[in-house]
């Protein structure tokens, strides 16, 4: 009995602890971030990683989304006559909720698991240590300027999703299925407003620094072998999904 | 110019260093020798304060580095080059920009000023032509004289060199050893070297010190170290399973 208090003490005390060093990662790196010299090179070299080099999946998975939900919106909408409004049914549901969350999967797929394992690499390899070495803060050099970097692509690769999954549905809806092109838009007019965009925004923008935070910080500190590298990157990729998800109800039942 | 007093290092529940005690003579190579795995490096990764010890001081010109802030550390590491076991040469950038890469990041010198200085070092390495290639495109030797490059490219007044032949075939292990050496004499920095290459690296050094069952056993000129009387030194210059040194 008292050693299984111990084990889970023990256990309770390493999670609260991990997750401490974590945020901690994040408000040094957030510092660092405002801190000069800017290290603006590097920020639009991780803007082409995380933001122009996701381009193609990203829009790609747009667009098969809003088809998607051409089909499933046109299926339930038919059941109640209001066919018409799956421009608006659409529109809504990928501005608000499915071009933020799908867009950062996307990016966490591709970009935050090759964070995680360059940083895992760079830690097996000595080079954060020879950074430090050379007075060179590993943390303003190599995860602010992801940090900025993600915070901008992100919006930007989510309204892509979005506009993209809209065309995707349009297609569906209008040259497949028949709904009238100027009923898809007009219900689309006539139902967003600011807020939806906006809120699809913040998403987007939270994201982008949770995918950062995660795969910097499993990368930074993984253990210096092969296995820990990919220990990290599988870490990092999952952790990342849970934290979305997670969020994403919060902010969700927030900004409704 | 460097002393350690009374180091204590743990990792978990293994004790790695129970009390070091050394100077370092300035201006000369003191090499640091011991078994695998004995904590060398671990000893030589404090001495930069990248890592720090659970107690016990390290003082530089007299500062105990244990104490400092993180902005005063880094000052202090200004002083010192790296050439680490692996060379740690950046990936993603050419011989040039990871020698270049100090001066870039830590001074204001112009490109040109910086295109001369770096390329005086690489030829002074032996790797002339090699600027514009990447690390995966050079053999070891060549990582570690880029390596060794880019840790002279500041100054530093004190250079650390992490196992520096490991891995190398002997003649190029010499060569390196040679490298060493001469650059030691043209910049006249402080070297500490961490290596079990003996006696190869004897030739090298002006003091030889070591680690055994986490304390310095012995420091003393390599002749006077290789005539030590001292069963740890013993045991290990003549390759012993049997002694005061405990084999893993």
């Amino acid at each position: 009995m008292v050693s299984f208090l111990g084990r889970t003490g023990r256990f309770a005390i390493e999670q609260v602890g991990g997750m401490g060093r974590m945020f901690s990662f994040l408000m040094s790196a957030l510092a660092l971030a405002f801190r000069r010299p800017a290290k603006i090179y590097l920020i639009i070299h991780h803007i082409k990683t995380i933001g122009v080099e996701s381009l193609s999946v990203v829009a790609l998975s747009g667009f098969f989304t809003g088809m998607v939900m051409g089909f499933q919106g046109y299926y339930s909408l038919r059941k109640f006559n209001a066919e018409s409004f799956l421009g608006s049914a659409a529109a809504l549901g990928l501005l608000r909720e499915l071009g933020p969350v799908l867009s950062a999967f996307m990016v966490t797929g591709r970009t935050g698991s090759a964070m995680a394992a360059e940083l895992g690499t760079m830690r097996a390899t000595e080079q954060i240590d020879a950074l430090d070495s050379m007075a060179i803060n590993p943390v303003k050099y190599l995860v602010s300027p992801r940090i900025i970097a993600s915070l901008i692509a992100m919006p930007l690769l989510t309204a892509i999703f979005d506009v993209i999954g809209i065309f995707g549905s349009y297609i569906v809806g209008v040259n497949l299925l028949g709904v009238s092109s100027g009923s898809f838009f007009a219900g689309m007019e006539s139902s967003i407003v600011f807020h939806d965009v906006y809120s699809g925004f913040i998403k987007s923008l939270s994201f982008g620094l949770i995918i950062t935070w995660i795969c910097c910080y499993k990368g930074f500190h993984a253990p210096p072998m092969a296995t820990g590298v990919s220990q990290a990157t599988t870490e990092s990729v999952v952790l990342s999904f849970v934290f979305i998800l997670v969020w994403d109800y919060f902010l969700t039942s927030i900004m409704l | 110019m460097i002393k350690v007093a009374n180091l204590h290092k743990s990792f978990r529940s293994q004790k790695v260093l129970k009390g070091v005690n050394l100077e370092f003579a300035s201006g000369k190579i003191t090499t640091i020798v011991g078994t695998s795995g004995c904590g060398k490096t671990v000893l030589l990764k404090h001495l930069n304060a990248l890592y720090l010890p659970d107690s016990g001081e390290i003082f530089i010109d007299g500062v105990d580095i244990t104490q400092l802030t993180q902005k005063d550390l880094y000052e202090i590491r200004s002083k010192f080059g790296v050439l680490f076991q692996g060379a740690a040469l950046l990936d993603s950038m050419t011989v040039f920009d990871n020698v270049a890469f100090p001066l870039r990041e830590k001074t204001r010198t112009s490109e040109s000023d910086i295109k001369k200085k770096v390329d005086a070092r690489i030829e002074q390495v032996g790797l002339g032509e090699m600027g514009g290639k990447f690390p995966a495109e050079l053999s070891g030797g060549m990582k570690k004289r880029a390596g060794l490059a880019r840790a002279l490219i500041m100054d530093p007044q004190i250079v650390l060199f992490d196992e520096p032949t490991t891995g190398l075939d002997p003649i190029l292990a010499t060569s390196i050893h040679q490298l060493i050496s001469r650059t030691q004499k043209e910049f006249g920095f402080t070297g500490i070297v961490v290596s079990h290459t003996i006696p190869q690296v004897f030739d090298i050094s002006d003091y030889v010190a070591m680690l055994a069952n986490g304390v310095i056993e012995n420091i003393a000129p390599p002749q006077a170290f290789c005539a030590s009387e001292n069963p740890a030194v013993q045991q290990f210059i003549h390759g012993k399973t049997e002694g005061p040194i405990q084999v893993l």
